[in-house]
């Protein structure tokens, strides 16, 4: 960027003063600093919570602690399994309900609605994400839980000879109603994503099918949906990694019962939860046992975002558009032909 | 029409078969149905939060504090001023911890660290932050600035929670921003013997402002319905306070608390406090909606 100096020895006359250059340096070594700064700080925050979760990881051993189910805190016998169990227990009810949805309207949204209520139904589902944790908290437990319970009993004993579903007593706070609500809350991201991938489908491929004699539905499934098949994946992923860490309205809604009860209508516990609920009283050994839940839930969100984050990036630039026209258009003939 | 076109038979074999048809028709009609379905939680939400707030708000429930009695029938329970006032303390300043550093981030991002390694390493880490869940945030905290100094819960350290979550949204949506402003710009200003800090000052960060507001408003508007990064630094309080050196309740937390209680009166100034919270979220949307659709970067 400087200019060589010039053979006189003085400098050029298009050059700035050294002295004007200062603000400048100062600025990019600031600002280089201040983003070596956060960097830092979240390695510092990772080490920290790993140096207070020790004293459980030796005691129980990092295994021991997590596929142990054993949260006794009179006894200070600390295995997290039960917890484990019902983050991924909820995290996959909300999967189940809430991707297959959230896809829905991002396909109705992107591909078949009429083009003057799409902004209005883009925002609705929008304002989904603007409905704080807490209140969806307040929501199910009041409202929501205690109508679905004659349901949720009704399955149960309809059903009774399926393992994990059927039998027993509906509590109202159960791992269903804290999963259903969660569905409802990765909702919006899920389907954000999904859209946003939808509009980089190229309109050639979806002419090409209609072309070909393709009904919409068709051309939906043979030209929109491989094409958005990662980027599709990868949203569902943030939403789990939402699900996954969610905090207060899974406390609210799951009962907080450290047992690991093997029924979709009973309650549980879940790693955010349990933080949540306990740290406050929480002294020594059940305190840093807390911090080895925080620990295993951030390694686990960690773990789930950057696969996530992984696919998205792929889908978007990735999808290298050559082959991948020729592809799905080949596919798109053959599917259209044999139907 | 009544007379068929000639080569009209040729013409059916193309047409598509009734099997296809419905199927066609039962496809749409489910993915029509789901798309309602998801709008059917918003809809008994905000009913549900209007049927039983609207009953609660009064003169009295926005001006006073909650009294922390939850037993004698003529006591008041007390409102939640306290709460409003906490969460908008709180909230601006975890908004002016996070806004200078994320923005200052951006613009390193875009004008100086480009697409080097060092720069595409900060994406990430900024992308790792997004996923932290939020209660994590809080015991970072608390790790640092309870545990590290021996010292008690205070509403600053719940602001340096809330900054760590609303960091990553504003970068990122920052970073996003500046990128959309045209090189041209940047050049004629260089060439006009501007320098780089003169450039960003006076060219960039005005040119981005409306879009970057937008983001943080956003931002600002995810921090204020948390409450999970607040329950372990910011402490559990009833009285007002305007030094944030002190616990400070925020809405969020009293909702939190509210629900817990086995008390009617109290749950439905839980429900109060909510609409009162989702009232001032939704405001700050459509604030940065209107925003965004002014700016005209993009």
């Amino acid at each position: 960027m400087d200019a060589a100096p010039p053979p006189g020895g003085g400098r050029s006359i298009l050059e700035r003063p050294p002295l004007a250059r200062l603000p400048d340096r100062a600025l990019r070594y600031g600002l280089t600093a201040l983003a070596a700064l956060i960097l830092a700080l979240i390695v510092y925050f990772f080490f920290r919570l790993v140096g207070e979760a020790e004293p459980a990881f030796s005691k129980f051993g990092v295994f021991g602690f997590t596929f142990t189910n054993n949260w006794n805190v009179n006894a200070e016998e600390f295995g997290a399994l039960a917890l484990l169990i019902g983050t991924l227990i909820t995290s996959a009810i909300a999967l189940l309900i809430g991707v297959p949805i959230a896809v829905a309207a991002a396909i109705y949204a992107a591909e078949l609605c009429p083009l003057r209520i799409r902004p209005a139904l883009t925002m609705l589902i929008e304002l989904l994400a603007a409905v704080p944790s807490v209140v969806y908290g307040l929501w199910g437990i009041f409202y929501l839980a205690p109508r679905l319970q004659p349901a949720e009993q009704w399955v149960a004993d309809t059903f009774s000879f399926v393992p994990f579903i059927g039998g027993g007593t509906v509590t109202i706070p159960n791992y269903f109603v804290t999963g259903l609500v969660l569905a409802i809350m990765i909702l919006p991201i899920v389907s954000a994503i999904s859209r946003e991938v939808m509009t980089t489908v190229p309109h050639d491929h979806r002419e090409a099918a209609l072309g070909l004699g393709a009904t919409r539905w068709e051309m939906i499934r043979i030209a929109i949906l491989p094409y958005c098949r990662s980027g599709i994946v990868g949203g569902a992923m943030l939403g789990l990694g939402r699900a996954l860490g969610e905090t207060i309205a899974v406390t609210i809604l799951i009962g907080n019962s450290p047992t690991l009860s093997g029924h979709l209508f009973q309650q549980g516990y879940s790693l955010a939860a349990v933080i949540a609920n306990e740290f406050g009283e929480a002294q020594g050994l059940h305190r840093s046992a807390l911090f080895a839940a925080a620990l295993v839930l951030f390694v686990l969100t960690l773990f789930v975002n950057g696969v996530a984050r992984a696919i998205v990036l792929r889908s978007a630039r990735g999808q290298s558009p050559q082959p991948a026209a020729g592809g799905s258009g080949q596919l798109m003939a053959e599917t259209v032909a044999g139907a | 029409m009544s007379t068929p076109a000639p080569g009209a038979d040729r013409l059916a074999r193309f047409a598509v078969s009734p099997a296809r048809r419905r199927r066609d028709r039962i496809a749409r009609g489910a993915i029509l149905a789901a798309t309602l379905i998801a709008l059917v939680p918003l809809a008994l939400i905000v009913y549900y939060l209007l049927k039983n707030g609207l009953s609660s708000w009064s003169w009295d429930f926005f001006t006073t504090d909650p009294s922390g009695n939850t037993f004698f029938k003529n006591v008041s329970i007390g409102g939640i001023k306290s709460a409003i006032l906490g969460t908008l303390e709180i909230v601006a300043l975890a908004a002016a911890i996070s806004v200078p550093v994320g923005v200052g981030v951006a613009v390193w991002l875009v004008e100086f660290g480009k697409n080097s390694w060092f720069a595409n390493t900060v994406r990430f880490f900024v992308d790792v932050l997004t996923g932290v869940p939020s209660i994590v945030f809080g015991l970072f905290i608390y790790i640092v600035l309870i545990i590290g100094t021996g010292s008690t819960y205070a509403g600053y350290k719940g602001s340096l929670a809330l900054a760590l979550l609303m960091l990553p949204v504003v970068i990122r949506s920052a970073e996003v921003i500046l990128l959309l402003i045209p090189n041209a710009l940047r050049e004629s200003a260089l060439a006009l013997g501007a320098p780089r800090w003169k450039v960003i000052w006076r060219i960039v960060l005005p040119t981005a402002l409306p879009g970057m507001l937008t983001g943080v408003l956003l931002a600002v508007a995810r921090a204020a319905g948390e409450t999970a990064p607040l329950l372990f630094t910011a402490g559990e309080t009833l009285k007002t306070n305007t030094d944030l050196r002190q616990f400070t309740n925020a809405l969020p937390v009293q909702i939190y608390y509210d629900v817990t209680s086995p008390t009617t009166a109290v749950v439905d100034r839980a429900w109060g406090a909510a609409l009162t919270l989702v009232t001032m979220i939704l405001l700050l949307n459509v604030i940065a909606r209107v925003i965004s659709r002014r700016s005209r970067i993009a």
